[in-house]
């Protein structure tokens, strides 16, 4: 039915309609900002500032003892370790003092240092309730999310309370030169939320509160020592890698393929160079072989693939796929050291510079692939307050102290030790009364008999008609060269090579009693490695290295068997070749867990699958022997 | 009834225009996934004393033109290109616009994504940008350019003069509260934070006293006109004859009574310092203040340049010169 208004209504429609819109304008226009906020803006602001607040509850503000700088960490666990660059710490030396945003001053002990990747790990005392910032996957970053630093820039955090600026995600998986000191920046994230000197060390968070980095470098205008709209801050996830390493005290290095790449002019990626040494090489890998995937990143360019191996510490196995004519293969390779022990050692000393280091000349030359930021200094600043000069250590620290040489913090290493071998004999039993001999038979999957005997002097290790005997006590790495050394095949006509292997295998299963008859204490030069992934599902395992003579032994403690001793892996320096065992299949035997099945590899190759049918471990105790722990 | 119609029409409309729904923003990785195709990486001449090698530029056609800021990095023989997806490139310079010192470079694609100059939007004093530029050179092959938020926090024009400031550019821009033109950012871009294009990052621009840089986006529509004139073919560098040498007895700025100022930048912008009376150069009617654009159809865009353009031309030849005198471009003949 249409509608008629007759004329007379008109005016009351036209005084409704103004009414509306006059309403509407004061709910949603312009001039009611003042007073009412559209309810979306609300949220949003109220969803950042939740965001920040949740950030700022892990933010530390470190002070250096006796005025020589600082700079900023997040906590990472309820405990009290944080995480902060290596430069902040380096002239802070092994005690600190932290502040959080709750008002407070905690004292803090180094931990340990990845010097290479700008990493620091410490812990503050004080607490076991600690806010943990959350690290967040950075891989999931995306160039233009928002982000927010915090930290101490200028130092200005007198009343402790840290400052908070925001910003963007510029960039991800940026690549920096190391600019003459050893320090490289690989796979960060690039920001231009404010980050200038002080901020260092400190998180950078996603809007959800999580940590996406760390920050730690500038790129800075030639003369003028402030952030210019480039931050980097180190990607969590290499934080995450390092993480285990860290808290075993040491110094962490980085990774190396122990072979250089170089990006042909079709855009392939072509290994340059090898050591014939290194695993890579023995995994099979060679010159003008193309990598194709590394750390499952597909590489396209030797940047990304400098950016991927720059987040590995030294001694992660780590998946690679190479081509090599034209057959592709995957191997995991175990990745060796970009600096020797020693070396890296002393490229730190070096580095503690007198806090009057004159600044470095402005470089006038640039490549077209980069620019190379200076290494940002720690400013000299009187330090305000009870953290003056001259503070003693309080005893509560110097209990966490235990100094050795090629460590960061001993005390620490023998920490982790401990926490791996309580949870592992927790669930495996003790072996200490087992120091008797030791008979393992069985049968390898194609039904070859297995016969072992191992006791504290001698190994023997029969496959099939093949037997190797090694005598422990005298001279190892002879015995073990006469071996490698041997062309012809044997008296049962077996191979040299499955003599060998044979040999791998013995000296293998001598190190696993080893470390099991006598424990950390007394199995002679054992340390805490840290964290890798190990398995098929990739999860983070614990580590202990032992070295007995030339043979390394590379413990492995996994989750998938509650902390049991569940893998080894032997390196020999006698011509490169171990082994690595998996056992598995934990049966009760007695008042132990004893696996049932082991499998053996060799270069990544696998060599038998054994079950045994009959273990035997005899009683006794063991002389005690080796030096210190 | 129609005015029914027309009052829920009003209430429709006015709701649509004051209650503009305020999106989620914790990201705006959209808009740089949207712009980061149509920008390229520029490297060519530079890359000592203090001077970077790289610059950053934004494609405006399927086939390969890329506009981006005319500077030294393109003076060289070879300039290359790299595509967002990593595709390196030669590139041609097609045309420069001395005034504007905008540069048309070309390069041999097809379907390459774009940006359509005639769609850039305007934008007003607090509008909230995104800038885009190869900053500091970081990005290299394919990876993305960096992106770096911030507001307009003026717009207004270049007061250029001679001597003080290296641009003769005249025109409006857009001055940032970001840091978003340090060495390779210039050719880069301005958007609106939904990824639509609204201006160009100019070339490096310090402040002589205190060293600072200025932080600005030149309004595409300032250059649409220019960029106009340049892909259809007008000023289009000339190449000087690889053979060409020097006449026995060539032409000088003295001899034509010219007297540039004083060189001392590394490209000094060539502006007339004075001419001298009963000269040449006097009775062509060139006059102190103007700046020198081009000589004999070629850039020019330095007091060095200036003097060695000359150089090549005979003494029996006239000089034509294009100069800028305030806002207009003028030719000026010098007849021996």
């Amino acid at each position: 039915m249409r509608l008629a208004l007759p004329r007379s209504n008109r005016a009351p429609i036209l005084n409704w309609v103004m009414g509306v819109i006059g309403g509407l304008l004061v709910l949603c226009g312009p001039n009611a900002m003042g007073a009412d906020l559209p309810d979306e803006v609300v949220k949003q602001e109220e969803a950042r500032i939740a965001a920040i607040a949740k950030g700022m509850q892990s933010a530390v503000c470190i002070f250096a003892n006796g005025g020589n700088g600082g700079g900023s960490g997040a906590v990472v666990t309820k405990d009290g370790y944080a995480v902060t660059n290596y430069h902040v710490v380096e002239p802070a030396g092994i005690y600190m003092k932290c502040s959080m945003a709750d008002g407070r001053l905690y004292d803090a002990v180094l931990v340990g240092i990845d010097p290479t990747g700008d990493v620091a790990l410490i812990k503050l005392l004080g607490r076991e309730d600690f806010v943990p910032a959350v690290l967040a996957d950075s891989d999931q970053v995306a160039m233009g999310d928002f982000c927010y630093a915090v930290g101490n820039p200028f130092l200005l955090a007198t009343d402790f309370q840290p400052t908070v600026t925001m910003g963007l995600v510029s960039g991800t998986h940026r690549y920096q030169y190391p600019s003459g000191t050893l320090i490289e920046y690989t796979d960060c994230i690039q920001t231009d939320a404010s980050i200038n000197p002080g901020n260092s060390g400190g998180p950078l968070f996603n809007m959800q509160g999580e940590v996406i980095g760390i920050n730690g470098r500038v790129s800075f205008e030639k003369r003028i020592r402030v952030n210019m709209g480039v931050g980097y801050a180190i990607s969590s996830n290499q934080v995450k890698k390092f993480l285990g390493c860290l808290r075993g005290g040491r110094i962490v290095d980085h990774a190396t393929l122990g072979a250089r790449v170089a990006t042909s002019d079709e855009g392939r990626v072509l290994v340059a160079d090898i050591l014939e040494d290194s695993d890579a090489y023995a995994k099979g890998l060679r010159v003008d072989d193309e990598i194709l995937a590394f750390g499952g990143r597909i590489i396209r360019s030797t940047n990304m693939y400098k950016n991927i191996l720059g987040t590995y510490p030294k001694g992660w196995r780590v998946p690679l796929t190479y081509r090599q004519g034209d057959k592709t293969h995957d191997v995991i390779v175990r990745l060796g050291g970009v600096h020797g022990e020693e070396e890296l050692i002393q490229l730190i000393s070096r580095e503690k510079a007198p806090p009057e280091r004159p600044k470095k000349k402005p470089e006038e030359k640039k490549e077209p692939e980069g620019d190379k930021p200076e290494k940002k200094p720690a400013p000299p600043m009187p330090q305000p307050g009870p953290h003056g000069a001259g503070q003693a250590m309080p005893d509560a620290v110097k209990a966490l102290i235990v100094a050795r040489h090629g460590y960061a913090n001993f005390y620490f290493n023998q920490l982790e030790q401990s926490r791996v071998w309580k949870a592992a004999t927790d669930k495996q039993g003790s072996f200490l009364a087992l120091g008797g001999e030791w008979k393992l038979n069985g049968k390898t999957a194609d039904g070859t008999p297995v016969e072992v005997s191992l006791n504290k002097d001698e190994v023997r290790a029969k496959l099939g008609e093949e037997e190797v005997r090694l005598e422990l006590s005298k001279d190892l790495p002879a015995q073990l060269e006469a071996i490698s050394v041997m062309k012809e095949p044997t008296k049962n006509n077996r191979s040299p090579q499955e003599r060998k292997q044979i040999a791998s295998f013995a000296v293998g299963l001598s190190m696993w009693r080893d470390l099991l008859v006598r424990g950390p204490e007394k199995f002679g030069d054992l340390n805490y490695y840290g964290n890798l992934e190990w398995g098929k599902e990739a999860e983070l395992a614990d580590m202990l290295i032992g070295t007995r003579s030339v043979v390394e032994g590379h413990f492995v403690f996994e989750p998938a068997s509650q902390g049991m001793l569940s893998a080894l892996e032997v390196l020999a320096d006698v011509d490169g070749e171990g082994c690595t065992m998996q056992f598995a299949n934990f049966q009760p035997s007695g008042m132990q867990q004893v696996p049932q099945q082991v499998s053996v590899d060799q270069a990544g190759q696998p060599l038998w699958v054994i079950t045994w049918d009959k273990v035997d471990l005899q009683g006794g105790t063991e002389a005690s022997e080796g030096g210190k722990p | 009834m129609m005015q029914l119609r027309f009052a829920l029409l009003a209430v429709l409309v006015a709701i649509g225009v004051f209650c503009r729904p305020v999106g989620a923003q914790t990201s705006l990785a959209a808009a740089q996934r949207l712009v980061e195709p149509k920008l390229v990486k520029i490297y060519g001449a530079g890359g000592s004393r203090g001077l970077e090698s790289y610059q950053s530029g934004f494609l405006i056609s399927a086939d390969g033109e890329i506009l981006t800021a005319f500077s030294y990095v393109l003076d060289g023989d070879a300039t290359t290109v790299l595509l967002s997806d990593g595709r390196k490139l030669t590139a041609e310079v097609r045309g420069i616009d001395p005034r504007l010192e905008i540069a048309l470079l070309k390069v041999d694609a097809q379907d390459l994504p774009h940006f359509n100059l005639q769609e850039a939007v305007k934008l007003e004093v607090g509008s909230r940008v995104l800038a885009f530029g190869n900053v500091y050179g970081i990005a290299t092959g394919d990876e993305p350019l960096s992106v770096l938020r911030g507001i307009v926090s003026a717009k207004t024009t270049m007061a250029a003069r001679s001597g003080a400031y290296a641009t003769p550019y005249r025109g409006s821009i857009y001055v940032l509260d970001a840091l978003t033109n340090n060495p390779g950012a210039p050719g880069g871009v301005v958007t609106n934070r939904s990824g639509a294009l609204a201006a160009m990052l100019g070339k490096e621009l310090r402040s002589s006293q205190t060293g600072a840089l200025l932080h600005y986006g030149v309004p595409v529509e300032e250059l649409v006109g220019a960029v106009e004139d340049l892909r259809a073919g007008k000023t289009r560098p000339l190449a000087r004859d690889e053979r060409a040498k020097r006449p026995k007895d060539a032409h000088s700025l003295e001899m034509l009574g010219v007297r540039l100022v004083l060189d001392l930048l590394p490209r000094t912008p060539p502006y007339v310092d004075g001419v001298k009376r009963g000269s040449i150069a006097e009775r062509a009617g060139l006059k102190s203040d103007d700046l020198v654009l081009m000589v004999n159809g070629r850039m020019a865009s330095s007091c060095k340049a200036v003097r060695e353009e000359v150089g090549y031309i005979d003494q029996v030849d006239e000089v034509r010169l294009m100069v800028q005198r305030g806002k207009e471009l003028l030719e000026i003949v010098l007849m021996p």
